[in-house]
C-alpha cells in the first residue's frame, strides 16, 4: 500500500478532484477557483468532499487538517492530500 | 416486568375483504365500515405511516381508494400481482425502516403465512383483529408529539423533494434556493419540552455530546435566566420538516457555553448545521463572547464534528476555558472546541428568523445595573 500511495503526483490527484466535481457539479472548474464564493458549493457539499476525499486516497481528515480553508479549491485539497498520504507513508516506513 | 413490545412504524394493509368488504374487481363496489376509517386516522395521528399490499387492478384500487377518502393516508403502495412478501420488504426499504418494525394485515392466512416466511421479523395480523389495532401496545407510542402527528405528511412531502432533486442539474447551492427553506429558531416553552426530549433521543446521529436531558432537567433549565433552551423547526416549499434541531446554551462572562446541540439527520443535507453554528456564532459576536461547544466524537456523529471545524471551531487553548466546570471524570473523552466569535453573514441557502441573544442579554444585564 505505502508503495502505491508515493506514486500519486499532484498533477494526478488535481485531475482526480476536477474529474469529480465536473461530474458531481455539471460544471468545470479551474484549480484555483473559490468554489464557496463562487456559489459552487455550500458547506454541506464540502462535508461530502471530506468523505469523497478519505475514501479515495485512503486518507483519515480529521483535527486541526478539517478547516474549511483545505477545501476552498482544488489546489488546496490537493496540498492536503499529498500531506496526508506523506504522513501516513512516513509513519508506516 | 415483561419489556414492551417495539413499536410499528408502519403498519401495511391488504385491501379486499382486509381493509374493505368484497373484492373490487368482482364486486365492482365495496363496502367501507366508518370503524376501519377511524383505525386510519388514529393510527395516522399516532405517527404510524400506513401502507399497501394488495394483489389488484391498481388503476381501479386507487380509484376506490380515493372515492373513499382515505388515499393520502397511504404512503408507497404496492398494488399488483406481485409476492405480498416482496411489496413488504420493498416498502420497508422504501421507508429505510427496519423489518421489525413493519406490520401486516391481511384476511388470508396464506398471504400472512408467505410474508411471514420470507420475513419472520414482520408481525402480522389477521383482518378481524383490524378495529382492535389502536388498543395494543405496539400501535401505542409513549409519546405523540405534533411532529408525530405530521410525520406521514413530512414523509410525503420528502419524497417529493428527493424526485425533484434528482432531476435538478445545477449547482448545490442553487439547489437549496429552489427548495425555499425557512428555518425558525425560538427559545423553547413548556409545549416544546417534549418534542426537545424526544430529538435528543432520537437523534444519536448528530448529538454532539451524546448526553440524553431529561425532561425535569430542561424544565428547570427554561426559567434560568443563564440558560438557553433552544428549538429549530425547518420547512420549505414541500411541506414541514417540523422539529429539527435543539441547542442548550449557558452564558457565562466571557464565553457562551454550547452543552449540547443535536440536528436530525434529515436534514443534514441541508446543512442546517453549518446554518445554526454561523447564527450562533454572529451572536456571541455581537455580545463579544467567546463560544465553547462540548463534543464528544463517535462513530455516528462526524459530519457534526466537521460542522464544528468548518465554522472555525478548534481545539487551541484559550484563558476563557478557565472559567468553565471542569469536565467530570465520565465525560473525560468529551472535547471543549473553541472559537473566538466573529460576525457572520446571514445564511444564502434559506430564511432564518432567530431569538436577539446578545441584544437580550445586554437589555437584562443593563436592567441588572
Ligand atoms: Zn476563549
Amino acid at each position: 500500500m505505502t508503495a502505491e500511495q508515493t506514486e500519486l503526483t499532484a498533477g494526478e490527484i488535481e485531475k482526480g478532484l476536477r474529474g469529480h466535481l465536473d461530474s458531481v457539479l455539471n460544471t468545470a472548474v479551474e484549480p484555483d477557483q473559490d468554489l464557496f464564493k463562487s456559489g459552487l458549493v455550500s458547506s454541506m457539499f464540502a462535508m461530502q468532499l471530506v468523505v469523497h476525499l478519505e475514501e479515495t486516497y485512503d486518507i483519515a481528515i480529521i483535527g486541526a487538517d478539517l478547516k474549511l480553508d483545505s477545501f476552498r479549491t482544488v489546489q488546496a485539497m490537493t496540498e492536503l492530500v499529498l500531506r496526508l498520504r506523506a504522513a501516513a507513508a512516513g509513519a508506516d516506513a | 416486568m415483561a419489556d414492551k413490545p417495539k413499536l410499528v412504524k408502519c403498519l401495511v394493509w391488504d385491501l379486499d375483504n382486509t381493509l374493505w368488504r368484497g373484492t373490487v374487481l368482482e364486486d365492482g363496489e365495496v363496502e367501507f365500515p366508518e370503524e376501519i376509517r377511524d383505525v386510519i386516522i388514529a393510527l395516522d395521528s399516532r405517527g404510524i405511516l400506513q401502507s399497501i399490499a394488495s394483489k389488484n387492478d391498481y388503476d381501479l384500487a386507487w380509484e376506490q381508494l380515493e372515492k373513499l377518502g382515505v388515499a393520502e393516508y397511504f404512503v408507497h403502495p404496492a398494488i399488483g400481482w406481485g409476492r405480498k412478501s416482496d411489496s413488504v420488504r420493498d416498502i420497508a426499504d422504501k421507508l429505510q425502516f427496519a423489518l421489525t418494525t413493519i406490520a401486516f394485515i391481511d384476511d388470508q392466512p396464506t398471504e400472512r403465512a408467505e410474508v411471514n416466511y420470507s420475513h419472520p421479523e414482520v408481525r402480522c395480523y389477521p383482518a378481524e383483529d383490524a378495529l382492535k389495532l389502536t388498543g395494543l401496545p405496539e400501535f401505542t407510542p409513549e409519546f405523540v408529539t405534533e411532529d408525530s402527528r405530521r410525520r406521514r405528511e413530512m414523509y410525503q412531502a420528502g419524497f417529493r423533494r428527493d424526485a425533484e432533486k434528482e432531476t435538478f442539474n445545477g449547482p448545490d447551492e442553487d439547489f437549496l434556493r429552489s427548495l425555499e427553506l425557512v428555518m425558525a429558531v425560538k427559545r423553547a416553552d413548556e409545549v416544546d419540552l417534549t418534542r426537545v426530549e424526544e430529538l435528543t433521543l432520537r437523534t444519536s446521529q448528530m448529538n454532539a455530546t451524546g448526553v440524553h436531558y431529561s425532561d425535569a432537567t430542561l424544565r428547570a433549565l427554561l426559567t434560568d435566566p443563564d440558560n438557553e433552551v433552544i428549538t429549530v423547526t425547518l420547512a420549505d416549499r414541500f411541506g414541514p420538516h417540523g422539529a429539527v434541531g435543539v441547542l442548550l446554551l449557558e452564558y457565562h462572562d466571557a464565553l457562551w457555553h454550547l452543552k449540547l446541540l443535536a440536528t436530525s439527520c434529515r436534514v443534514v443535507t441541508f446543512g442546517a448545521g453549518s446554518v445554526l453554528l454561523n447564527w450562533l456564532v454572529d451572536e456571541a459576536a455581537q455580545a463579544g463572547a467567546h463560544l465553547v461547544a462540548d463534543f464528544r466524537p463517535t462513530d455516528r456523529n462526524r459530519m457534526m464534528d466537521i460542522a464544528y471545524r468548518f465554522a472555525g471551531f478548534t481545539e487551541e487553548p484559550c484563558d476563557c476555558l478557565a472559567d468553565l466546570p471542569a469536565l467530570a471524570e465520565a465525560d473525560r473523552d468529551v472535547k471543549r472546541l473553541h472559537l473566538v466569535a466573529d460576525r457572520r453573514p446571514g445564511a444564502t441557502t434559506m430564511t432564518v428568523t432567530a431569538p436577539a441573544l446578545a441584544a437580550d442579554r445586554a437589555v437584562r444585564a443593563g436592567a441588572r445595573a
